[in-house]
């Protein structure tokens, strides 16, 4: 129960986060956008603020309870590589991740934002499935 | 332009602040995503409620910003131009979550974790960058 609570307030501030950044700056907080601005070399210094605030964030944590958030990838190398690949790849397509459609899109009720989220939410639910063998 | 030199301080602030929520959530974890992906298996609903209180707090923030004329530091708000469900969104989407729930990474978590310096994070931000610039290149130019 007490971990769902210290989820719900991750993710509030994390609508904080993109709060801020639409109320000051004018722009959706989409990782995938805000990447991709960096590696398009547009508007860099902001956008690589916003990464190295993300990277920041981790840090602050460690500092704030002295311990890493806990992250164990259990995919092998090959997986995690091709994992990225369409990662990237279908971010960029789809004009969005899991913040820019999944927070932001979803806050303004965006047709085009809850369509991606319905999309990666059933793709993601198969790929799972497939890892766990359901479809053997 | 208004307040240029603000914009970066306001983006890391912003930015700070979305990774440190990622780490509190647990979102930073991939054994959790996909927990919370594998409805048909040992489902973890925790991952809702950071979606949950993402997008309450970003809803009632919208409020606020609708009445606002432009932001603070801008000289006017870059809403998305493109409002129809098309294909590249969809087909997009579709290979987004594949890769989603086959790492247990999306951009967020994956550029946060790159602190721990974890191997496989580096690989999947690595490979992230290489598909994105992989579509810039090759199929955006195609189609525009």
């Amino acid at each position: 129960m007490t971990s769902y609570l210290v989820s719900l307030l991750g993710g509030a501030l994390i609508g904080l986060s993109c709060v801020i950044l639409l109320m000051l700056n004018g722009r959706i907080a989409g990782v995938s956008g805000i990447v991709g601005k960096v590696v398009q070399g547009i508007d860099v210094w902001t956008n690589a603020a916003f990464v190295a605030g993300l990277l920041l964030g981790p840090v602050v944590y460690f500092a704030a309870f002295h311990h890493w958030p806990t992250v164990t990838v259990t995919a092998s190398l090959p997986l995690i590589m091709l994992a990225g690949l369409l990662v990237g790849f279908g971010s960029r397509m789809g004009s969005g991740c899991t913040s820019g459609h999944g927070v932001m899109g979803l806050a303004r009720l965006s047709p085009r934002s809850i369509a991606a989220v319905l999309t990666f939410l059933a793709s993601g639910i198969a790929a799972v499935a497939l890892l766990r063998g359901a479809f053997l | 332009m208004r307040h240029t030199r603000l914009r970066p301080v306001a983006a890391l602030a912003a930015g700070t602040l979305f990774g440190f929520g990622l780490a509190l959530s647990g979102m930073l974890d991939p054994v959790r995503v996909q927990g919370f992906l594998d409805v048909f298996g040992a489902w973890d609903p925790s991952l809702a409620f950071v979606l949950g209180g993402a997008v309450a707090v970003a809803m009632a923030g919208m409020a606020s910003i609708r009445r606002m004329s432009r932001p603070l530091l801008a000289d006017r708000f870059h809403w998305p131009v493109n409002t129809r469900i098309d294909a590249p969104l969809v087909v997009g989407s579709a290979i987004f979550g594949l890769g989603w729930g086959l790492g247990g990474f999306c951009p967020g978590p994956a550029m946060a974790s790159l602190s721990l310096g974890l191997t496989p994070t580096l690989a999947f931000v690595a490979f992230m960058l290489a598909g994105m610039v992989a579509h810039d290149r090759f199929l955006l130019g195609r189609l525009s």
